[in-house]
């Protein structure tokens, strides 16, 4: 039944690591325009389902996967060129990953890959994505200063940025806070729901009371399968699964 | 018998260790030394600048200096890039198989293989099959091919050091691979590059045997004209002083090695230096 | 466009990765070429067990024993000099040492191993054959010893790097929980960090070895040019690779002397190439 427009379908995949499964036959679908919390212990295949959805995987010469995933109803693997699915799928990593050279050249890194060099569009791409990630204000004056020398969670917003330079369509958040404080976290917290607006977000993290105050769908991944997964109030309160209600009540993790 | 404490063993044992050190370190420094004192009455500007007059016993010993000058930047010309390739290869395409495997032992084979060897090669391909004779061009091919394991090893350290993370940033904003090393590698790698190779080439202006065949000329009345020329040069200039020519002055002899060596030095200096700049600069 | 140019840069990479096999094969088979133009004239018996080296005599002598043995002799010195010295340089460098201590010995290391070898032979030539000769009485300084002196430090700097970063890979571990059980720091060494060690200390020494065999300059001016048998290290010798430098300029190209020359190369690659593999075989032991 697709009611509501599917961003990304999920069908029949199963990923191995050197012959060692880590997700078994998932079946779901991401809707445009929501927040899908990913939620699960460790090794659960939450990231490596992630790092799927943009071919970051193909990087590991043991990954093998079966299956379809599909993103805007093209299969990524025949249909979608791969250099052109990373700039319409951005990630955001666990520990936050500036390189080591300025915030503006960190920006402008998508965009001069793409072939963009012109210095007035650059500037716009910055302005732009800057103010998208909320962190304009705070970097606006020190643009050419190095990425090292922001905070945890400047750094973190600064990845984010980078990410909405290319214009993507979907933005991948794996862990994203894993490494910050509280106020930080709820800077990227309130980024990600103002962003929802425009793109469509996978958040994975082990951190359930975070996947409850953001997400609109939580999935629960347990040991390589896919559990649950259903609007996010009805996960947390009544869960149709046994595993899920102990995962979420605290009885195991 | 009594037994020593260990203790006392110890003290003893650490003292032997100690003195051979010293028994090592000390004759280096001495003959640095001696190097310096008895050659520096020989430095002048005219030593340095000057064609080479009576046979060498008088004079300067600028052709030398610029038929070095000229090898370094052959080798560095045929080197680097092959080298810097070749590491990029290692470093960044190859997979843990039995290629990669045979290429590691090549490169610790060119590193073994005895520098009068080289200049056999360098004789045998260059000079004779290739026709280019005894000149520049030859001189540098050969000295190029036994500088290539130590920039290569270098540059495959230094490449290996950027982390992964780089890597995966880049590839995560959509670009390709050579981009990725181009834009997200290669940059942060460059300090391990540049010292690896001033070390390589320092070491390659020092050799005396490979260029014996190849390119070294005892005495030339004009500056070298083309890559096809024969170029004098310091170590074989040095060695032909000490050894054939007679009644030399012991200065002139300390004067020639003691430019070669400092020019050695002094390069070596700079790679250190850049690469403590870099390391204290750097940011990961 | 872009696609068409990142080809021509990958396949460049590509190439320039098997350039060290291609150089090393090249290496062997311009050596290979004109050395065993030798074996039409002298068969290879008589080159390499002949005793006699007279390369201008009418006829001709190929045998390069007394060279083989000039190496083996000068070889063995270095090797009994600089095994002990290096081993004892690189411990105390490595475990001993800290501070601005390590750092100036490892300088001193780094400086021994940047003089070239011609300046080493020429200072050797002036202040080492002399001394040699006034302390044994002997009627010339150029001699095996003195050559073996020389070669022993040209050694040490590879013996000790190479066996520091050996001993650097033992764990901390190892010495920590030896320490903890009451051990000294020597009887650390001795019995836990060197056993660990063992083998990076053998490529050490091995490489060490490969280095010296392989020494041209400073062997030919410091060891004295007789290519006869040596019966003693205070007699002069010659090695194989002084006699390619040092006769090459004589030789006409295409000539049997030419061929001889490169014919002693080819043994010359041969044992290095044996050397430096086991070596290599070494390295890359697991640890015991």
């Amino acid at each position: 039944m697709v009611t509501f427009m599917d961003k990304i379908q999920v069908k029949n995949l199963s990923i191995s690591y050197g012959g060692v499964p880590a997700l078994k036959n998932a079946n779901f679908s991401v809707r445009a325009h929501e927040i899908l919390g990913i939620i699960g212990p460790a090794n659960s295949g939450k990231t490596t389902f992630l790092r799927t959805l943009n071919r970051l995987n193909d990087l590991d010469p043991r990954y093998r996967c079966e299956g379809e995933v599909l993103i805007d109803g093209k299969d990524i693997y025949r249909k979608w060129d791969v250099f052109e699915l990373r700039k319409k799928v951005g990630m955001v990593f666990a520990l936050p990953t500036p390189l080591p050279i300025s915030i503006f050249d960190n920006l402008a890194y998508g965009p001069r890959r793409a072939g963009i060099y012109n210095r007035r569009r650059l500037d716009e791409i910055v302005e732009r994505s800057l103010k998208a990630a909320f962190l304009w204000e705070e970097v606006k004056d020190r643009l050419r200063e190095s990425a090292m020398k922001l905070s945890g969670g400047q750094q973190q917003r600064l990845c984010i940025a980078r990410t909405l330079a290319l214009e993507p369509e979907i933005i991948l958040f794996d862990e994203p806070c894993s490494g910050l404080d509280p106020i930080s976290t709820a800077k990227i917290e309130g980024a990600m729901y103002e962003l929802k607006n425009q793109y469509t977000l996978v958040l994975v993290t082990n951190n359930t009371k975070q996947a409850a105050r953001v997400s609109d769908r939580v999935a629960f991944f347990l040991m390589g399968e896919l559990v649950e997964i259903d609007e996010a109030h009805r996960i947390f309160t009544v869960p149709k699964d046994k595993r899920t209600e102990g995962y979420v009540s605290g009885r195991y993790g | 018998m009594k037994r020593i404490h260990p203790k006392t063993t110890e003290k003893i044992v650490f003292s032997f260790l100690f003195l051979s050190t010293l028994f090592i370190i000390v004759p280096v420094i001495l003959v640095v030394f001696v190097i310096i004192t008895k050659g520096a009455g020989a430095l002048s500007w005219e030593f340095l600048t000057a064609m080479p007059r009576m046979g060498m016993r008088a004079g300067g010993i600028f052709p030398a200096i610029v038929g070095t000058f000229y090898l370094v930047m052959g080798t560095l010309v045929f080197a680097l890039p092959v080298g810097i390739f070749s590491a990029i290869y290692l470093s960044e395409y190859s997979k843990r198989n039995w290629l990669t495997r045979f290429i590691e032992l090549a490169i610790v084979n060119l590193a073994g293989v005895p520098s009068v060897v080289y200049g056999l090669f360098g004789l045998g391909l260059f000079v004779v099959f290739l026709k280019f004779g005894a000149s520049v061009l030859a001189g540098s091919l050969t000295l190029a091919v036994m500088s290539l394991p130590v920039i290569i090893t270098a540059s495959r350290e230094a490449l290996q050091s950027v982390p992964q993370s780089f890597r995966e940033v880049s590839y995560s904003l959509g670009a390709s691979k050579w981009q990725t090393i181009r834009h997200a590698v290669l940059p942060h790698a460059l300090p391990g590059i540049l010292t690896g190779a001033i070390l390589s080439l320092s070491r390659a202006a020092g050799e005396t045997a490979p260029i014996l065949f190849t390119v070294a000329a005892f005495y030339l009345p004009r500056l070298p004209q083309s890559i096809f020329d024969q170029v004098m040069a310091l170590p074989y200039h040095l060695y032909v002083l000490c050894t054939q020519v007679p009644n030399v002055r012991m200065e002139l002899q300390y004067g020639t090695a003691l430019v070669l060596v400092g020019l050695i030095i002094a390069a070596n200096l700079m790679a250190v230096v850049i690469r403590s700049y870099f390391r204290v600069r750097k940011q990961w | 466009m872009r696609k068409y140019y990142e080809w021509v840069i990958e396949t460049l990479i590509s190439l320039s990765g098997i350039a060290s096999i291609v150089f090393v094969l090249l290496i062997c088979f311009f050596v290979l070429k004109e050395g065993l133009m030798l074996f039409r004239t002298t068969g290879v018996f008589d080159f390499i067990f002949g005793t006699r080296w007279y390369p201008i005599s009418e006829p001709p002598r190929f045998g390069i024993l007394p060279l083989i043995l000039g190496s083996l002799w000068v070889t063995a010195g270095a090797t009994v000099i600089s095994v002990p010295f290096g081993i004892a340089c690189a411990i105390f460098i490595g475990e001993i040492a800290s501070g601005w201590l390590r750092e100036t010995l490892k300088a001193g290391v780094e400086l021994l191993a940047a003089i070239p070898s011609i300046v080493l032979g020429f200072v050797g030539l002036v202040t080492l054959v002399p001394l040699v000769k006034k302390m044994f009485g002997l009627p010339t300084g150029l001699t095996a010893l003195s050559g073996s002196i020389m070669l022993a430090f040209m050694a040490m700097p590879t013996i000790v790097s190479i066996m520091e970063d050996a001993l650097n890979a033992v764990p901390r571990g190892y010495r920590e929980g030896s320490i903890a059980m009451g051990a000294t720091k020597w009887q650390t060494i001795y019995r836990i960090v060197l056993p660990s060690a063992s083998s990076g200390i053998i490529a050490a020494i091995m490489l060490g070895i490969g280095r010296v065999i392989g020494e041209t300059m400073a062997v030919m001016m410091i060891t004295g040019n007789a290519a006869v048998i040596p019966k003693s290290l205070f007699q002069p010798v010659r090695t194989m690779t002084a006699t390619i430098a040092a006769e090459m300029g004589e030789t006409v190209q295409g000539s049997d002397h030419y061929f001889a020359l490169f014919a002693i190369g080819i043994v010359l690659f041969v044992i290095t190439f044996m050397v430096n593999l086991l070596a290599d075989l070494f390295l890359h032991r697991k640890r015991i």
